[in-house]
């Protein structure tokens, strides 16, 4: 069985349409991210609100979930607190709700209504977020230093520029780790996702100057597809929770996985068709690649779309982010990253 | 023919190994039991996301922290009393509050006084004045915003002390936040040692190296009250043997000495003579100049170790100790002393806090999530499995053993590291398992091609595992990079991430590279097949 034989698809002749597809769905997360100040944060980040509920008989714990939407806690995690015998919940939300006092009954009547069982006791208060600041910063640095070490590593393999892209690599790592420290001793802990954009878009630049093709595309692939996935995100309104940033992360992998295949072929073929145009090798590359690079994207999204469709709460929020990941990052591996590298090909000209 | 034994020797050692690792969890998970009953007696530990744990709600005495930062003015105060010649009977913290009482001895010294406390006491104001006899009696208090900034710092500063300790402990990704103004939210997941749990987080671990009162005579202060600058505490010791503790009454002065905020390391060593474990502390520079000089100038006297207003020992002071260390004994069991070590390296808390309430608590994630979860994902496992077979028929069955291994061999690899996994590193798992099937199909499509283009079935195998070894490398080396940068910066569930990616890539590379080209050599070898079914 064979779904896909020896196609002859141009992909880089309509490099300018994907570009521009790949440009305005950027633009409108960008768009939809300022609008909104940000993903809508979860509990785990911005802290919010805890319920805590108790009831006088048994009761499971999805009948609560039924009561959370009445109550106007859609979205909250609820978690069983002591033992079973305890029959006691508590309900965690971002929304600060301490201010109204009609809160506490209206949950108590959305509770008793949804799970039959009357509630004997609720208690309110605020909490902090799981994810403090500091971690979330050393989150966005990790990020980026992988990215940073994943740079010297494309570059090396297929360019060889092994010295070139460790220079810029320790460069730009000793930059973000100056401003950090300046930071931290000036106890300014503000604007590190302003750093980190910063910092990938001089990399972007850095590698453009140097010719780093390869390390250039890879990186632009994904900084396409975060945006893309967590620019959707905020468009529908979907909360951030700690969970979908599990799924950035995965995305992430996916996407590098998915590009570094593709360039591993055009290598070949450079040395193979050597007195071909690099369109063309690069045309015949994403073509003989494509049956596996659709299979892998299918085997993924099949788990993926079986989490979506039957998981509950927190991972179908997680398995949405997945989807989209998936799909994007196979878009860009195919239309984005590889184009990118006729670039320079252009200025020759 | 190729020499099939050595590879086939070492998949098999790995198997083996991985089913020993995971039998412990397997047993569990049978028979419902909550610890591992067979060798390794290691198991995969779940976060508070998928299996839940012990919960503690602390309040921290806030209003202590306003006390000592109260206590710590006094001496400022009699210094700047003393500095303008204005003749006082004592400046002393009211009990069971914070404020402090000056019994100034000339009435004409108040507008002075009050000058003196707006001036050098900015934080500190004037909130009565009465007359006692001769005496004048000044009442002066925190003020408002100032007493509310203390609050504010030690609850914050309890909360990241606290989250210190925790990381010491070695419990992964526990969940702490701040609840309300003074209250900690602490979960932590799968816990069963709560009396360690609880030892650690309650204790304030405030050190002190204070002297002993020599001069001063137990027996009064017993009678009737201490000396000035003296106070009353106990010397603790537990008989190593017997674990019978006793306790000593010893007057200790007043003044402290040195305190652990000077500390750069605290760990646990052993006595050579009697084996029993002790905590052995370091100062930073500072602190050791300051002890050597404090052993410099009281040789041959008694210093006391105080640790919450306990004293665990009081050696004599044989000569000057110039390289700023000290010692911590007092009967030790090895678990006590890894929690006081753990405490003092964290720092001590800013103010006692007080366990309000212990629970434990189901996961957050919702156990019917969990299950839900975990439904799907066997769903989705099984849609790929029965899509390998009938997209590459025989081979399809090699992919199929090939996955179906690398899962065990994660899990076992959890288990050996005692990793803990959560939704992040389900995450993790699920990534790896797409690129565990994609370095198959990268090796299928390769041997189709090898096929087009006329190939023999055995020469087919060889050149398709060849150029697709080159690819799969590339690829899962780059997101083995990302694993491990994003291990070692990382931390709490990027970490977790990080770890089952990094256990899953070396894991599908075994399977992909050495597993499915066993099982192909092996069929090839036998059946001398005309055909390859792909």
């Amino acid at each position: 069985m064979q779904f896909i034989k020896e196609t002859n698809i141009n992909f880089t002749g309509v490099k300018k349409i994907a570009f521009c597809l790949s440009l305005t769905l950027i633009a409108v997360s960008i768009i939809s991210l300022f609008i909104h100040k940000g993903p809508r944060y979860g509990v785990d980040f911005s802290g919010g609100s805890a319920v805590q509920v108790k009831f006088t008989d048994a009761v499971d714990i999805a009948s609560v979930k039924k009561g959370l939407k009445p109550a106007g806690l859609e979205g909250a995690s609820v978690q069983r607190f002591g033992s079973d015998s305890d029959h006691e919940f508590q309900i965690r939300t971002k929304q600060a709700f301490m201010a109204d006092s009609s809160f506490a009954p209206k949950v108590k009547q959305a509770l008793g209504e949804s799970t039959g069982v009357e509630v004997k006791d609720l208690s309110l208060d605020m909490v902090g977020p799981q994810v403090s600041k500091d971690l979330r910063q050393k989150a966005l640095l990790a990020m980026f230093y992988a990215l940073l070490f994943i740079i010297i590593y494309i570059s090396g393999r297929f360019e060889l520029k092994w010295g070139l892209s460790g220079a810029l690599a320790a460069i730009l790592g000793g930059a973000v780790y100056g401003v950090t420290q300046l930071q931290s001793i000036a106890f300014v802990s503000s604007g590190m996702p302003f750093l980190i954009v910063l910092a990938l878009v001089i990399s972007i630049i850095f590698c453009w100057y140097l010719e780093l093709k390869y390390a250039m595309g890879a990186i632009i692939a994904l900084v396409h597809d975060i945006t893309i996935t967590v620019g959707i995100f905020s468009l529908l309104d979907v909360e951030f929770t700690l969970p979908i940033v599990a799924a950035l992360l995965t995305i992430i992998g996916y996407s590098l996985n998915d590009t570094i295949i593709v360039f591993d072929r055009i290598r070949e073929n450079g040395k193979k068709y050597t007195k071909k145009p690099l369109d063309f090798i690069i045309n015949r590359s994403v073509n003989e690649t494509l049956s596996r690079t659709i299979l892998t994207s299918l085997t993924t999204l099949v788990v993926v779309v079986a989490l979506y469709v039957l998981g509950g709460g927190v991972i179908h929020d997680f398995a949405f982010a997945m989807i989209i990941g998936v799909v994007t990052g196979t878009y860009s591996s195919i239309y984005v990253a590889s184009p990118i590298l006729l670039a320079w090909k252009t200025d020759e000209n | 023919m190729k020499n099939l034994s050595w590879r086939l020797i070492a998949v098999l050692v790995v198997i083996i190994m991985a089913a020993v690792y995971i039998l412990p969890t397997a047993t569990m998970y049978i028979k419902g039991t909550s610890e591992p009953e067979i060798w390794p007696h290691k198991k995969i530990n779940l976060g508070l996301d998928l299996q839940g744990g012990m919960h503690l709600v602390l309040e921290v005495q806030t209003e202590k922290a306003v006390e000592n930062a109260m206590s710590l003015k006094i001496s400022d105060i009699r210094q700047a009393l003393r500095k303008h010649t204005m003749k006082n009977r004592g400046v002393t913290l009211v009990p069971q509050s914070t404020k402090l009482h000056v019994k100034l001895l000339s009435a004409d010294d108040l507008p002075a006084f009050r000058g003196i406390i707006a001036d050098d006491f900015q934080d500190l104001a004037v909130s009565d004045t009465s007359e006692s006899g001769s005496l004048t009696l000044v009442t002066l208090s925190m003020k408002a915003d100032e007493a509310e900034r203390v609050r504010k710092f030690a609850a914050d500063q309890a909360l990241e002390t606290i989250r210190n300790r925790i990381d010491e402990f070695g419990v992964s990704e526990p969940d702490i936040r701040k609840q309300g103004d003074d209250r900690i939210l602490i979960q932590l997941p799968g816990v069963t040692d709560t009396k360690a749990a609880k030892d650690l987080i309650g204790k304030t671990a405030i050190l002190e190296f204070r002297l002993v009162d020599e001069d001063g005579d137990v027996q009064t202060a017993l009678a009737s009250h201490a000396p000035a600058g003296s106070e009353l505490l106990n010397l603790v010791h537990k008989d190593p043997v017997s674990g019978v503790e006793s306790s000593t009454p010893m007057l200790i002065k007043k003044r402290v000495l040195l305190t652990g905020d000077s500390l750069t390391d605290a760990r646990i060593l052993f006595d050579n003579m009697t084996n029993e474990p002790y905590v052995s502390i370091e100062f930073d520079r500072k602190g050791a100049r300051i002890f050597g000089k404090i052993t410099g100038a009281n040789v041959n006297r008694r210093l006391a170790i105080v640790l919450d207003d306990t004293v665990y020992s009081a050696p004599v002071i044989r000569d000057r100790i110039a390289g700023g260390r000290a010692q911590i004994t007092g009967g030790f069991t090895m678990e006590e002393a890894r929690v006081l070590s753990i405490a003092l390296r964290a720092g001590a808390l800013p103010a006692p806090v007080k366990i309000l309430e212990e629970r434990t608590v189901g996961p957050t994630l919702g156990a019917d999530s969990i299950r839900k979860g975990i439904w799907s994902m066997l769903i989705g496992g099984l849609a790929v499995i029965v899509f390998m077979v009938v997209y590459y028929k025989g081979s399809g069955l090699i992919a199929d053993v090939a996955l179906i291994l690398n899962v065990l061999l994660i899990a076992a690899g959890l288990a050996a590291f005692q990793a803990t996994l959560t939704l992040p590193g389900i995450a993790g798992i699920i990534l790896t398992i797409g690129m565990a099937v994609d370095a198959n199909v990268l090796i299928f499509e390769r041997i189709r091609e090898e096929l087009n283009l006329g190939q023999s079935p055995m020469a087919a195998v060889e050149a398709g595992f060849d150029k697709a070894t080159l690819t799969i490398l590339d690829a899962n080396v780059t997101t083995l990079i990302a694993a491990m940068v994003l291990f070692q910066f990382g931390s709490g569930p990027v970490k977790g991430f990080a770890v089952t990616l990094g256990i899953g890539i070396l894991s599908s590379l075994f399977t992909a590279l050495v597993v499915s080209r066993l099982l192909f050599d092996s069929i090839l070898q036998k059946a001398n097949v005309k055909t390859l079914s792909i």
